[in-house]
């Protein structure tokens, strides 16, 4: 049964059902918050159908530009992090043996499929006075009496590194263990040091992969709207916080779905970027 | 040396994942309710308090009935998909596959409201199916993902062979399809089930007001004061998720599930 053009109506019967879903319960929400975008705020939670850009204007104020800016700010740092800590990190882990990286990887998923909230009361938990580090450290003479560490600028980043992290390594997995070992060898036999070999060899080889997944990374930093809250103060919020705030507690929808229509434009565009460095790899 | 320092640092990391889940399954068996670490005497009673407690009880099954029922539908969705694209060619089809994709890259805040909206439009808003659907499409991706790579894993002169022998479609996709992809159908599956389990935006903004999932629980918990139970329950999902992912290692390929192309070496 080779690979072939659907002929007749009947042979597009499977994809019936995909498509019927993904259109109603994904493109349709999608375009509703797009149409919500640009209509007019009603007093009380509710909205009407109109065409306004109010919404978008709103874009232009000062706070709104301080938010965008911290979050774009803390997604970078985020990602830079993570791809410093990762990248080595993946690259011995390739040099393992199976099982051991197998174990590796299930501690990887475990973590990432870990729920915002779990990850924020874990550090909030980490980082407290009662249960906190700094109750080692005093054990240990380096303080003289244990203090609170959240909320704080400190606590998010540790945060959302730590929910990052597992993402990155995974999304680094497949190019670092398919590199070829032989690179290294060459490298080491013309009398590169384990350390030159890496920076002076690997580290090139994989420039574009690197430059995708601090892209991704970034993406997905974006997306974190739980830990801001449960770790930082409000000066610490960032676009996605500020969105669920706007369509829930403040009932403002139109608003909060221009922000989201902004966050999916800056989003695109970036995933479209890593698609083209991608390419440029493989060409 | 370099061993040594490569454990080193491998162990560094590992140190890092595991301090705030050691503290957490610490600050669980706490005798009283105190969020004290080191725990301050040692109970297993918060653990029972998860499934005693009523109120952690029906958030526990309410989580695992949403993520049973929405990583069925993803499964639903995906299956058919990733047939049709393995078996035709229709590059327009392709488009599809994007749209199934798109819902994981984009930042979950995004599907959140646009279910919200949706959902509200249309009057539905706050029913548990919603969630469900909602959970569904957002989680889609895994169970594609997974199928994708399944059908590409296939022996196509199989699939010819059996044709040629005189099967028909339908017998094929039964006895030879089925039976080749069924390991990706069950990891997709999972995948999609432990994630749902532990999504908190867009269930809260579907059926936040009127069902408590168990991420919602905790964080409702989290604003309204502090219960060890909460931590009881962080580690019993841990729990959940690494012998899931743990399952998969063992009946399937897992390096290869996520992506390592050659698997047979080392």
């Amino acid at each position: 049964m080779k690979r072939e053009p659907p002929r007749s109506l009947a042979d597009y019967a499977p994809l019936a059902f995909p498509a019927v879903m993904l259109v109603v319960f994904f493109v349709v929400p999608f375009s509703t918050m797009i149409a919500v975008s640009f209509f007019r705020r009603q007093q009380g939670g509710f909205y009407t159908p109109d065409f306004v850009v109010d919404n978008y204007a709103r874009f232009l104020t000062t706070f709104f530009g301080g938010v965008l800016g911290f979050s774009l700010m803390l997604a970078i740092m985020v990602a830079l992090v993570c791809v410093a800590i990762a990248f080595p990190f993946t690259f011995l882990l390739a040099q393992t043996k199976r099982r051991v990286q197998i174990v590796w990887l299930v501690v990887m998923l475990s973590v990432l499929s870990l729920s915002e909230v779990i990850i924020g009361f874990a550090w909030s938990t980490l980082f407290s006075r009662t249960a906190g580090i700094t109750n080692l450290f005093v054990w240990l003479g380096l303080m003289s009496e244990p203090q609170a560490l959240v909320p704080g600028f400190g606590a998010v980043l540790t945060g959302m590194v730590y929910q990052a992290l597992p993402y990155t390594v995974l999304v680094l997995y497949p190019a670092i263990v398919r590199l070829d070992p032989t690179l290294t060898e060459a490298a080491r036999t013309l009398g590169a040091s384990p350390l030159l070999a890496f920076f002076n060899v690997i580290v090139p080889t994989l420039r574009n992969t690197i430059v995708a997944t601090l892209i991704m990374v970034f993406v997905f930093a974006l997306g974190s709207y739980l830990l801001p809250q449960i770790l930082g103060r409000p000066q610490h919020w960032t676009l996605s916080v500020l969105i669920t705030d706007q369509a829930i507690y403040q009932s403002n929808m139109p608003f909060a779905a221009a922000m989201a229509v902004f966050l999916v434009l800056i989003s695109l565009s970036l995933v479209a970027l890593t698609l083209f460095v991608g390419r440029r790899e493989t060409a | 040396m370099k061993r040594i320092l490569s454990r080193l640092y491998l162990a560094l990391v590992g140190l890092l994942l595991a301090l705030p889940l050691v503290v957490v399954a610490g600050v669980s068996v706490n005798e009283k309710q105190s969020l004290t670490f080191p725990p301050e005497g040692f109970s297993l009673a918060w653990y029972t308090q998860i499934f005693a407690d009523s109120g952690w009880r029906s958030a526990l099954v309410n989580s695992v009935v949403l993520a049973a029922s929405a990583a069925a539908l993803a499964v639903a969705i995906a299956f058919p998909l990733a047939w049709f694209l393995w078996r035709r060619i229709a590059p327009w089809a392709n488009i599809f596959q994007v749209l199934g994709l798109a819902p994981f890259i984009l930042p979950p805040v995004i599907t959140a409201l646009g279910m919200l909206t949706f959902w509200a439009t249309l009057g539905f808003y706050g029913q548990p199916w919603t969630a469900a659907i909602s959970h569904a499409i957002f989680f889609v991706t895994l169970p594609l993902v997974t199928l994708s790579l399944g059908f590409s894993s296939i022996d196509r002169p199989l699939v010819e062979a059996a044709s040629t022998m005189g099967a028909d479609e339908r017998t094929v996709l039964r006895t030879v399809v089925l039976p080749l992809i069924l390991p990706y159908v069950i990891s997709g599956y999972a995948f999609a089930f432990v994630l749902s389990l532990n999504e908190y935006i867009v269930a809260y903004m579907t059926v936040g007001f009127t069902m408590e999932t168990l991420p919602i629980k905790i964080f409702n918990a989290l604003r309204y004061g502090y219960t060890p139970t909460m931590a009881s329950v962080s580690i019993f999902f841990v729990a959940i998720a690494a012998i899931v992912f743990g399952l998969i290692a063992h009946f399937g390929d897992l390096p290869r599930l996520l992506g390592a192309m050659d698997s047979t070496d080392k």
